[in-house]
């Protein structure tokens, strides 16, 4: 067991684990934030990504040994700052049954901090590694360009 | 219809916010393995590597119990007088495999520990001894032995009628099995309390399936046993059945262990594990005449259905009724069954047998457009059924029938026959799907739902449904508050979970608007009604002309009258009766319509295929809640170009070969196309105002259409899905060797 110091949304944590133990795990089970979702666990689905230092990664590909003090921001962090793009996220049909909401939240709201008003390819691009099963991603694409239904 | 009295704008057809939405994008919300408990244990499975083999034995290795461990076996069930089967149709699909093994991934034994962790070490530490048996692998082998089940649909005299016909068309169909991919896997946790009620809380469709399954394998009463569902990450019918398995397994584990024990599957585990697509071979033999009109189709319909039975049936029956598509056939003869197989079960996946029935009839009915010089759309205008016309099954196709609308419409905004003769990619479809439970279904449920008003006045609503995404969280509400004429915050809706709610039915099958929501419009405007006739006398001495608040009358009612709750069944029609001997009758309330077109690029050099564009103009009855209604399109539609181009499991002696998700693959937002839906309302009177079900109807479609937009831009016409490169190439090698 080794110590881990790192910052979760604003707020210094230290954690005692393996060096190898997922920043999922950490997250889910010691700092019972469970926003943060296991889909896949090898990196397929996107469902567990979270910002570390800004950057979109999948949680269960980054060990805790990787995080020392380093800023890991969960949707759980990012729900305040985001509160009109997540009224828009649900408003326009992007969330349906919510298993792959989070981690599509924190890309996307990642790539609105670049873009304020990302074309559907820079969308595209930004969200290639967050699967959803449910909308077909209209729903999404239209919170995250905005405007009307698609032309 | 004018059901506003008091409101002057409806709330149905509007899209208020759906009340689940804010928890979900903030990752608030707990779905099954969010869930926390005192002393939770976690348990473990050990399955079969080998498609059929006898267990020579299972236990600890060296004889020797770990510490803070337990282990189950089907032994254990005989030694606790349970019953081995999981309760679905019949309980023929053992909980844990006795004596013989039937699939790879079976389950063989469970054990359970005090974290994830010690569940994994601990199930190493379990040997299991098999001798190797002869599997059947092969449809053509199994079809040397009895089905698990077979069903035959009749109309009219085909062999008369091919022996008179202008011209016979052959073709054969095939799919693949398909894995539902819900994001969120299967999760499930059971405990005792100590009144011996075992409890269970996960992520399901139907919290009273998994209730039957428990009374009946436990041999418990209705009353010792109480299963709630969690928030649901995504269903598409893979928590219609399986729940009831993992279930079972976390309650044998929790008696054993004497603590809550959670089974939470991982991918890897979720693909091997649970319930797939049927796949299918479908042989389709049609009489036409000259100008392409649709004498006589004898129709083979076979499906793959594993080792076990599980759903089986039912799917069958629905492909078999979904077999002609929305054509007008008079002579029909239809044999379907369902083989068996030692490879993992297949079961409920959305659609339940159509997308597979569809495939098949809607390349076939391309098929004969090229026989007879048609192009696909001529000759779909030239079958589609209209209002009055009859399907095999006798039934007469009622007014809201649209699927010529629905073909007019796809075509003329995509400039279809246009751009199909330009060779630009394009395919269309045209299908339908009956609402609600096939046959007598819903006459043998008779589904209840409540009403009842809580002592603050407001309405709180009883029904088992589960919103898996689709929003029957916010579309119930939406009836409810429109129905009893009254506000939003006025209505309030029990959670799903058997202690509480009675037992309106699974949420599955395209029922939960149509039917339950039918119910809960019936179940308020009665409870409304009673509330006013038991208030007349306050309403006349208490107001001034104003309209009173509902809350004020519904206290007022409980202070004059006490407390008021109300129950209502489901009765179908009288003229809905279907005889499940002969398959004659009505064997759906109504069908909702569709039509798709869809557009790809194939890469001429290597045949991938891209679709860029969809178009899907849906009947749906009525919207209630048109962003979730056009969601569900959008959704289903993907789901169906993923089963047509890129979903597909492999398999070797019985084993799936990708099996996880970095070989199975699903659409990525890249791979999506642009997709547009046009909706269609053609109100059905026996829905609430008028909405027809559509959960699965957007599954049917997309498949032929990508398969044929695929024919339209490489001149290959491709049997089988997914049409990978390997396919298309395949074909294009056939056509060359002529």
């Amino acid at each position: 067991m080794t110590s881990y110091t790192f910052i979760v949304n604003g707020i210094e944590r230290t954690i005692e684990g393996a060096p190898m133990e997922r920043l999922l795990d950490a997250l889910r089970e010691r700092l019972h934030l469970i926003g943060t979702k296991e889909g896949c666990g090898e990196g397929e689905c996107g469902a567990c990504t979270v910002l570390l230092d800004g950057v979109p990664v999948l949680s269960c590909l980054v060990p805790l040994c990787q995080c020392e003090g380093r800023h890991v921001q969960t949707v759980e962090g990012i729900a305040g700052a985001a509160r009109s793009f997540l009224d828009r996220f649900v408003d326009s049909g992007g969330v349906q049954c919510g298993a792959c909401t989070p981690g599509i939240i924190v890309t996307a709201w990642a790539l609105l901090n670049r873009h304020e008003r990302p074309s559907r390819a820079e969308a595209q691009e930004a969200l290639a590694g967050n699967l959803c099963r449910c909308t077909g991603y209209e729903g999404i694409l239209r919170a995250i360009c905005g405007g009307g239904d698609a032309p | 219809m004018v059901y506003s009295l008091f409101s002057v704008v409806s709330i149905i057809g509007a899209s208020p916010r759906r009340p689940d939405g804010l928890a979900k994008v903030a990752g608030q919300t707990r779905y099954g393995d969010d869930l926390e408990f005192p002393g939770l244990w976690f348990g473990a499975t050990l399955r079969s590597p080998l498609a059929h083999a006898r267990i020579d034995g299972v236990g600890w290795r060296g004889g020797r119990a770990p510490e803070n461990a337990v282990l189950v076996t089907a032994a254990d069930l005989r030694a606790l007088g349970a019953s081995n089967g999981v309760q679905l149709l019949d309980d023929s699909w053992p909980i844990l495999a006795d004596g013989v093994a039937h699939h790879v991934g079976e389950a063989v034994a469970l054990v359970a520990a005090p974290s994830r962790q010690a569940a994994r070490a601990v199930l190493a530490e379990i040997d299991a001894e098999y001798t190797s048996l002869a599997p059947v692998l092969d449809l053509s082998e199994a079809d040397r032995h009895p089905p698990l089940y077979a069903l035959n649909l009749a109309a009219g005299d085909v062999e008369q009628a091919f022996a008179g016909a202008d011209l016979v068309v052959c073709g054969e169909y095939r799919t693949g099995l398909q894995e539902h991919i819900y994001i969120e896997c299967q999760a499930m946790t059971a405990w005792f309390d100590e009144h011996g009620t075992v409890h269970a809380v996960g992520s399901m469709q139907c919290p009273y399936y998994v209730h039957k399954a428990f009374t009946h394998a436990l041999g418990l009463p209705d009353g010792k046993v109480r299963i709630a569902a969690s928030a649901v990450g995504g269903g598409f019918g893979g928590k219609e059945d399986y729940p009831s398995m993992i279930g079972l397994h976390a309650a044998l584990l929790a008696r054993a262990s004497g603590h809550p024990v959670r089974l939470a599957y991982d991918r890897h585990e979720d693909i091997v594990g649970t319930t797939k697509r049927h796949p299918s071979v479908i042989r389709h033999r049609t009489a036409v005449d000259r100008q392409g009109r649709l004498i006589a189709m004898d129709i083979d319909l076979v499906l793959d259905g594993g080792a076990y039975r599980t759903l089986s049936p039912v799917v069958l029956s629905r492909a078999i009724l979904h077999a002609t598509g929305p054509y007008r056939v008079p002579h029909v003869r239809v044999r379907g069954r369902v083989l068996r197989t030692n490879t993992p079960p297949n079961g409920a996946f959305r659609g339940f047998g159509v997308p597979q029935a569809a495939f098949a009839v809607e390349r076939h009915m391309d098929a004969i457009a090229d026989e007879v010089r048609l192009s696909p759309y001529q000759i779909r205008a030239l079958n589609v059924v209209e209002p009055g016309d009859r399907l095999p099954t006798g039934q007469v196709l009622d007014d809201t029938t649209c699927a010529r609308e629905c073909l007019e419409r796809a075509a003329a905004r995509t400039r279809f026959e246009d751009r199909w003769r330009e060779r630009r990619g394009v395919g269309i479809s045209l299908y339908f799907h009956g609402c609600g439970f096939t046959g007598s279904g819903e006459q043998k449920m008779k589904s209840p739902v409540t009403a009842r008003l809580l002592a603050d006045g407001r309405i709180e609503i009883l029904t088992a449904m589960t919103d898996m995404g689709q929003g029957c969280a916010i579309v119930f509400p939406q009836i409810a508050a429109e129905a009893a004429r009254v506000e939003f915050d006025d209505i309030v809706f029990a959670p799903p979970d058997t202690a509480l709610v009675p037992n309106s039915g699974p949420t599955v099958a395209s029922r939960t608007t149509m039917i339950v929501g039918g119910l809960i419009d019936r179940v308020v405007r009665e409870l409304r009604e009673k509330v006013e006739k038991g208030t007349a006398t306050f309403l006349r001495d208490s107001t001034n002309g104003d309209s009173p608040r509902f809350r004020d009358l519904a206290r007022a009612y409980i202070d004059a009258h006490g407390p008021l709750e109300i129950t209502v069944h489901h009765n179908p029609p009288a003229w809905q009766t279907f005889d499940e001997t002969t398959y004659q009758g009505s064997a759906y309330p109504t069908y909702a319509w569709g039509c798709d077109v869809v557009e790809v690029d194939v890469d001429p050099d290597t045949y991938d295929v891209r679709a860029r564009y969809a178009l899907a103009v849906c009947d749906v009855g009525r919207a209630i809640h048109p962003t979730l209604c056009k969601g569900q399109i959008e959704g289903g539609t993907l789901q169906a170009i993923g089963f047509a181009t890129i979903e597909e499991i492999k398999m070797e002696d019985g084993r799936y070969l990708n099996d996880r998700l970095a070989t199975y693959l699903i659409p990525t937002i890249k791979d999506s196309p642009m997709i547009e839906v046009e909706l269609l309302e053609k109100q059905f009177d026996g829905g609430p105002f008028g909405a027809k079900g559509i959960g699965e109807l957007p599954m049917d479609g997309a498949a032929p259409a990508v398969v044929g937009a695929i024919e339209n831009a490489t001149g290959i016409a491709v049997d089988e899905i997914p049409a990978t490169p390997e396919r298309i190439f395949a074909a294009a090698s056939r056509k060359s060797a002529g």
